[in-house]
């Protein structure tokens, strides 16, 4: 049963019970991303404080368990964290997902992420996971500018 | 009319890949013929035997293998236009799929190149399709009004699935060009009745084109009784190869109509600055077509007539009554289209409450080596119009079993305990 290995008990978790989802004021950017081969989308917004502090991130949207799952735990590494130390999760995230489950997981960096490392032997599934994270990146990015 | 005897044992024998096992044994149920079907040995043999004996190019060739692989590929085309009852092989068109086939009409609308009149699409024209297409019947009709300035309009669905009709009259009038719809809907499984809006097309002087993809694989379609003017369909899906398609119009259409693609084979005689076409059929199958292809399509036909296609037919409409019966008992399943057998095919598709496609189609895969298709199945506006964003889909053909249902049941009833 390898996806049953997929859907790991925290992922379940995070799908019935999402955190910090709905969309929240006061916000600096707001991101809108689609994934077009299965409609999964997400609108996300990032609110940053002084010394690049995270103060918020929230967002809504429809779509998969684990697309879901994976915004809920997006939210929880990266409110109350910094810019610089959350995309350094996104990137090692990133390199989970796109490494074909070839890739080993660096649990200190990615905590309750390392869930998804069974989602990365699902190419088809891959882009639901990275959703939401490109999602923020991109929003932080814009916050940014 | 007394329908052959159907042993849906016997004909799962022809198709080696339904007794092959999944990693981690699970058997195959697959559910996904709507997608693309399986292809029985007949297909396979036939092909395998071209390309180890009769394999040559096609038309051009005055050697033994030339003439004996020619002779393959015309066969196939007559064998393709007994199949659906075409007046003449010559209108018999072998494109790469329905796609293409679809395509080369559209790009014969509002072409500066063709000079009749029923051609002819510039403002104030209009193009009719319906809210329950695939994309391939969507997207070529868009292509048009952007390069002419016509304006596309589409039949709606009511919450059943049927075509609304209500409106055919306003629809469909004396701007209307060409009306292209959907014989057998790809998600929904309605079969819709082309005879009304072919009436309403002829009275006011539109073209009109059926898209077959869903129905030839199913059910006997004779182009005459049809009536329209063009017919489309694929291979793939009618236990033929991918990679072939077919496109069926009146001779007197396809005459008037301009070449699609230029290239060899297509062509009469050609100078520097000008070229003059090959009649019927070959006007329009430019370069080297898909030749093994095309025989495989001749053995897919051959195998479907030697079924029957009425009690494929039959035996369709027996899974679907089971399924949409058996499917009742999963609470919070909803059925997008028809709960009858009437006026439908083996197409089903559905959501769970609470539970996205995807996960039920990983699960259902994974767990019980049930395939199925999830998504949109290249029918967003359809998914649109039913404010979902996707559906799981279930899709039988003459090799399923009940016995496949039960376990598409059963994995639902999996799926919600995983999920609920
Ligand atoms: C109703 C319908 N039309 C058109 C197509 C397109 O067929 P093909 O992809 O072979 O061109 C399909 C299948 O995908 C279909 O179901």
């Amino acid at each position: 049963m390898i996806a049953e290995s997929m859907y790991q008990e925290l992922i379940l978790e995070h799908y019935k019970h999402p955190q910090g989802r709905g969309l929240r004021e006061p916000y600096d950017a707001e991101v809108h991303h689609v994934n077009p081969t299965c409609g999964d989308e997400v609108t996300l917004r990032v609110k940053l404080g002084d010394g690049g502090k995270v103060l918020d991130v929230s967002y809504d949207g429809q779509g998969c368990s684990i697309s879901q799952a994976a915004a809920s735990v997006l939210y929880e590494l990266a409110t109350d964290s910094t810019v610089e130390e959350s995309l350094s999760v996104v990137d090692e995230f990133t390199r989970l997902m796109q490494g074909r489950g070839q890739v080993e997981a660096d649990e200190d960096v990615l905590g309750d992420a390392v869930a998804f490392a069974g989602v990365a032997k699902f190419p088809a599934r891959v882009k639901c996971a990275l959703l939401s994270w490109m999602a923020y990146k991109d929003a932080v990015l814009r916050s940014q500018a | 009319m007394s329908v052959p005897s159907f042993d849906v044992e016997r004909v799962r024998k022809d198709f080696p890949i339904l007794s092959r096992e999944l990693p981690g044994g699970r058997p195959l149920v697959y559910l996904d013929s709507g997608n693309s079907s399986q292809k029985p040995n007949q297909v396979i043999d036939t092909m395998r035997e071209h390309l180890a004996q009769h394999y040559s190019n096609v038309g051009r060739a005055l050697h033994a293998l030339g003439s004996e692989s020619t002779e393959a590929y015309e066969a196939a085309r007559d064998k393709v236009a007994g199949f659906i009852g075409a007046p003449s092989r010559d209108e018999v068109i072998f494109t790469k799929n329905a796609s293409e086939a679809i395509n080369l009409v559209a790009y014969a609308f509002g072409n500066p190149i063709n000079t009749d009149d029923r051609f002819r699409v510039g403002p104030g024209d209009e193009i009719v399709i319906t809210e329950m297409e695939h994309h391939s019947n969507i997207v070529p009709w868009q292509l048009l009004a952007q390069r002419t300035g016509a304006k596309l309009r589409w039949f709606s669905v009511t919450d059943e699935g049927r075509l609304s009709l209500d409106d055919l009259d306003e629809l469909v009038n004396e701007r209307t060009k060409i009306v292209s719809i959907v014989h057998q809907s790809n998600v929904l499984g309605t079969v819709n009745s082309i005879s009304p809006i072919l009436a309403r097309a002829r009275e006011v002087g539109a073209l009109m084109m059926v898209d077959a993809s869903q129905s030839v694989p199913h059910q006997r379609v004779d182009v005459d009784d049809l009536d329209v003017d063009f017919v489309a369909f694929t291979g793939h899906k009618m236990v033929g190869p991918s990679g072939i398609g077919v496109l069926w119009g009146r001779r007197e259409l396809l005459d008037a109509m301009p070449p699609f693609l230029g290239g060899g084979e297509m062509i009469e005689a050609v100078w520097m600055d000008r070229s003059t076409y090959a009649p019927l059929p070959h006007k329009f199958e430019a370069g080297t077509p898909p030749i093994v292809e095309a025989v495989g399509l001749g053995a897919a036909v051959d195998y479907l007539t030697s079924i029957g296609m009425d009690a494929i037919k039959q035996h369709e409409r027996e899974l679907t009554g089971y399924a949409l019966e058996a499917l009742r008992e999963i609470p919070g399943l909803r059925i997008i289209g028809p709960r009858t057998v009437i006026a439908r095919g083996g197409t089903v598709s559905f959501t769970l409450e609470g539970i996205h496609p995807h996960d039920v189609g990983q699960i259902l895969d994974d767990v019980f080596g049930v395939a199925v298709r999830v998504g949109h199945h290249c029918a967003r506006p359809l998914h649109l119009r039913f404010g979902i964003p996707a559906t799981t889909r279930a899709s039988f053909y003459l090799y399923n079993t009940t016995a496949e249902i039960d376990a598409l049941v059963r994995g639902l009833h999996h799926v919600q305990k995983v999920f609920g």
